[in-house]
């Protein structure tokens, strides 16, 4: 693995990513559907995992940063223009900080409604905001959003990553897939 | 201060309360439940009760409390809640408007702490509740009465059906109360 560092992320960076957007996939299914289930015990159970999942995100999400930051990503092909070498930092500065704050609107959401945040039915969360129906209405609409932001943000990533592996035929998307070994065999 | 109107004020502090029925000040004073869900607690409150309390801490003894709550002014935060929780499933509004607690008779437990005990009827069902309570008399004479106590729901019916799973709905509700008296003191008759 460490001499395959340069041309691909490490193992560790490649199984945060793919664990993030199953559970962001998940988090989306069950944060659509449940909005709209009758009121019952399923009910409060699939909040209860929309809202553990959020969480893990968020954990998961710092957990990628710290490594980001002891592991740097390996270089872009030097074929890259400027602007879009520009474009991809942006991007994924936009996608972690999203990461970070839609599980954080969602629990001050869950905050202002009255309703604790206890992850995994173990720990509870500290309340951010006392309940407050006008406060809770707002963060509803900060965290749907957000998450558009994110599905439209997502959308251009993974279109950029075909587009990379497709069209100009380098190593960027096969860096990040498991499993997959790099077009660009430098040693 | 005026000096009529501190005298006034001796006057209602010195005045003996004895077991007379005291003046609830309902803007002051409120009643909760903390019901758990999956682990979560979640306050909601009822915003419509009546309150008809004697006491006096010198004779506890001789203290006597009723309390109605209007069950239909539960309100925990979300509509959709507050509809489900006024269905037969949980409290019944239609057949059973009102929850009652009465109680003749507090004991002192000491250091301010005292315990009510009596019949609790909620959704048709009685059962005895202990209450203990604390009061605290400000300058004014208006005392003030908190305290908590468990109930469980459904040795009451509360939550039938789908909601019986106590995995979901923990069966030990949290009651909570600070009763405030207050506003006109009992006038007297010349």
């Amino acid at each position: 693995m460490a001499a395959t560092g340069r041309t691909r992320y490490t193992g560790t960076a490649i199984g945060l990513h793919w664990i993030v957007v199953a559970l962001i996939a998940a988090a989306w299914a069950l944060g659509l559907t449940m909005v709209d289930l009758p009121l019952s015990p399923q009910k409060l159970k699939v909040y209860s995992w929309h809202k553990w999942i959020g969480v893990t995100i968020f954990l998961l999400a710092l957990a990628r940063l710290a490594w980001r930051a002891a592991h740097r990503p390996p270089a872009l092909p030097s074929s890259m223009p400027a602007w879009q070498i520009r474009a991809a930092a942006a991007s994924h500065a936009l996608l972690y900080a999203l990461l970070l704050a839609i599980p954080l609107s969602g629990w001050l959401f869950s905050s202002a409604s009255g309703v604790p945040v206890v992850y995994l039915g173990l720990v509870q969360l500290p309340d951010l905001v006392g309940r407050d129906k006008a406060l809770a209405e707002l963060l509803k609409q900060v965290h749907v959003v957000l998450n558009c932001a994110l599905f439209v943000t997502a959308c251009i990533h993974v279109a950029a990553a075909l587009k990379h592996h497709f069209v100009d035929r380098d190593d960027v998307l096969t860096r990040m897939l498991p499993f997959i070994a790099p077009r660009r065999g430098e040693k | 201060m005026s000096c009529v109107l501190r005298i006034a004020l001796m006057c209602i502090a010195l005045a003996p309360a004895g077991a007379a029925a005291q003046t609830v000040d309902y803007a002051r004073s409120r009643i909760t439940c903390v019901s758990t869900q999956i682990k979560v607690p979640v306050e909601a409150e009822f915003r419509r009760f009546t309150a008809q309390l004697a006491f006096d801490p010198a004779q506890p003894e001789a203290g006597s409390a009723r309390i109605e709550i209007d069950l239909a002014s539960f309100d925990i935060g979300s509509e959709e809640v507050n509809v489900e929780a006024r269905g037969r499933n949980w409290f019944d509004v239609g057949n059973h408007p009102r929850a009652r607690f009465d109680s003749t008779g507090a004991r002192a437990l000491g250091g301010g702490r005292y315990e009510a005990r009596g019949p609790l009827a909620i959704k048709g069902r009685t059962h005895d509740a202990v209450v203990p309570f604390t009061v605290k008399t400000d300058a004014a004479g208006n005392a003030t009465f908190e305290g908590a106590f468990a109930v469980r729901r459904l040795q009451y019916g509360i939550g039938e059906g789908i909601w019986k799973d106590t995995d979901t709905v923990a069966d030990e509700v949290q009651i909570r109360f600070r009763l405030v008296t207050g506003g006109k003191p009992p006038q007297k008759k010349p």
